[in-house]
């Protein structure tokens, strides 16, 4: 039971376990129209796949507050909760880079 | 730590989300219009619900995409380049049936098709596009776009190669003339992107010619953006007469080219690009989902259609309250509806709805610009609004290095979404 209790929490947390389907949440669909799908990056645009959750949402704060020159990020990131770019930031990070 | 197999599956039935299967077998999700908003849907039903039966219904067989289109027409790019077949979704385990759907039954949930066949449903993704309105223009009817090209509802890909076509014919120091619809129409930005890349070739082949635009707006997207461009680019080439002064074109004649304003201006020209008034594409109307304005309202939060339940209708068929009718804006509402349509089949509430757009522009080849737009639902959950404070058009001024990168960064949106689509 314990075994079972481990595993059920390791797939509420969303990490990677054999035979466990990773589920992008809905927020990350709309960042894959330009970072490519499954975040693996597109040509000049980069990639969001297996990147460091934390640089990613320190990323996306610091285009909301301005303080981080942007072609159009700044734009896209006042768009979003705190809770949705940590959400989206958890998915890619946890796809293989 | 090692884990069984049986403790696997355990946890797995454990967590395991309502299934899709119905009595006699699997839900059936069926999607009428193979576009950005039926492909988009199409394939991400099979990437995230696996357990779904999926159904596209789409006549060609190759999909010609109208972004793009206008760098075709400005010659920096091939018809291959734009065009996409549905091998990809067959690979993913769509069904795919190449035929028109010619009626809905929504009391029966049953779509007609062309050749016969009567295909039931458990909810329809419905995304069938436009319907160009012939005669809205006086004299501009189907036969009248077979000389003066739309070249707005790609089809084949015959419209966008005509005017290519017309504009290599055109002698140095002809006119080329554009009439440009009123709101709402089909991709906002599109019709002055087309003026860009035509100024483009222009400026390198026949760089005597003038660019006539005659608007039925008296403003329009980028517009700042757009004219500054022009201004830098092409000098002198491009004339953009607004309704009021007297832009509206209300009556073609095909055969002298002759393009006819709200209060009787005549302008003859060499090439003539007539981009009509539109509306819904013809099965939406016939099936009673559009309103007086040719379109159709939906639910803001899950696109179903306000007329009949169990019918999602996104692209550019439905009423978006402040999105643009965009292939970005069709892919985000079609993933929302499929997302929808399976929550209420398993008797769940539909997820919270958030709306993303990316629109990028070429003023020149290697001159980007875009507009941003977020959009959520209200709390009440009866439109649509931008998220304040988000989103806008890309910064004007002198700068080079930003409208260098979004044209790169426009090429890399265009590799993505059609990915995200097709592949």
């Amino acid at each position: 039971m314990i075994r079972i209790t481990l595993v059920a929490a390791a797939l509420a947390a969303g990490l990677p376990l054999a035979g466990a389907r990773a589920q992008a949440p809905l927020v990350a669909e709309g960042c894959i129209g330009c970072h490519g799908p499954n975040g693996a990056g597109a040509g000049g645009v980069p990639a969001l796949a297996g990147r460091d959750r934390a640089e990613l949402v320190a990323l996306m704060a610091a285009f909301r507050a301005n303080e981080r020159p942007a072609t159009i990020m700044g734009r896209v990131a006042r768009g979003y909760t705190e809770a949705e770019i940590a959400a989206a930031a958890d998915h890619f990070a946890r796809l293989p880079r | 730590m090692t884990l069984s197999r049986g403790a696997l599956l355990g946890a797995a039935a454990l967590l395991a989300t309502p299934s899709l299967s119905r009595a006699q077998g699997q839900a059936r999700l069926l999607v009428v219009g193979g576009g950005f908003g039926g492909a988009s849907a199409a394939a991400f039903a099979r990437r995230r619900y696996p357990d779904l039966a999926v159904t596209l219904v789409e006549p060609k067989t190759r999909f010609v995409t109208c972004p793009y289109g206008n760098l075709v027409i400005g010659g920096v790019r091939q018809m291959g380049d734009i065009t996409h077949g549905y091998d990809g979704l067959r690979a993913r385990g769509v069904r795919v049936v190449h035929d028109w759907a010619t009626g809905i039954d929504a009391a029966a949930k049953r779509v007609r098709l062309g050749g016969g066949e009567t295909l039931a449903y458990d909810r329809l993704i419905l995304s069938p596009g436009i319907a160009l309105r012939w005669g809205a223009i006086e004299g501009y009817d189907e036969a009248a776009s077979e000389r003066l090209p739309h070249a707005w509802v790609p089809g084949d890909g015959a419209q966008t190669l005509l005017l290519r076509r017309q504009l290599e014919e055109m002698p140095d120091g002809g006119v080329v003339g554009l009439a440009i619809p009123g709101n709402p129409f089909r991709c906002p930005p599109g019709p002055y992107e087309r003026i860009s890349m035509i100024a483009a070739y222009l400026k390198r082949h026949k760089p005597r010619s003038k660019i006539l635009a005659l608007d039925a707006k008296d403003a329009f997207s980028k517009q700042g953006l757009f004219q500054d461009g022009w201004n830098a680019l092409y000098p002198g080439m491009i004339e953009w007469v607004p309704a009021n002064r007297d832009g509206r074109v209300t009556r073609v004649d095909a055969a002298e080219r002759v393009l006819e304003t709200e209060f009787g201006t005549r302008h003859k020209v060499d090439v003539a690009n007539v981009i009509p008034p539109q509306s819904a594409a013809r099965i939406a109307i016939e099936a009673g989902l559009t309103d007086q304005s040719g379109w159709a309202p939906v639910n803001p939060v899950t696109l179903e259609s306000r007329v009949a339940p169990g019918i999602h209708v996104v692209g550019d068929a439905n009423i978006p309250g402040p999105m643009p009718k965009s292939g970005y804006i069709a892919n985000s509402t079609a993933k929302q509806a499929v997302a929808s349509a399976v929550a209420s089949l398993r008797g769940e509430a539909p997820p919270q709805a958030l709306y993303y757009n990316t629109c990028y522009s070429h003023v020149g080849e290697d001159y980007g610009i875009s507009i941003v737009g977020i959009f959520r639902p209200n709390a009440e959950g009866t439109a649509i609004v931008e998220v304040p404070n988000s989103g806008g058009v890309s910064p004007r001024g002198d700068l080079p290095e930003q409208r260098r990168l979004e044209a790169t960064y426009a090429d890399s949106w265009y590799e993505s979404i059609t990915k995200d689509m097709f592949a």
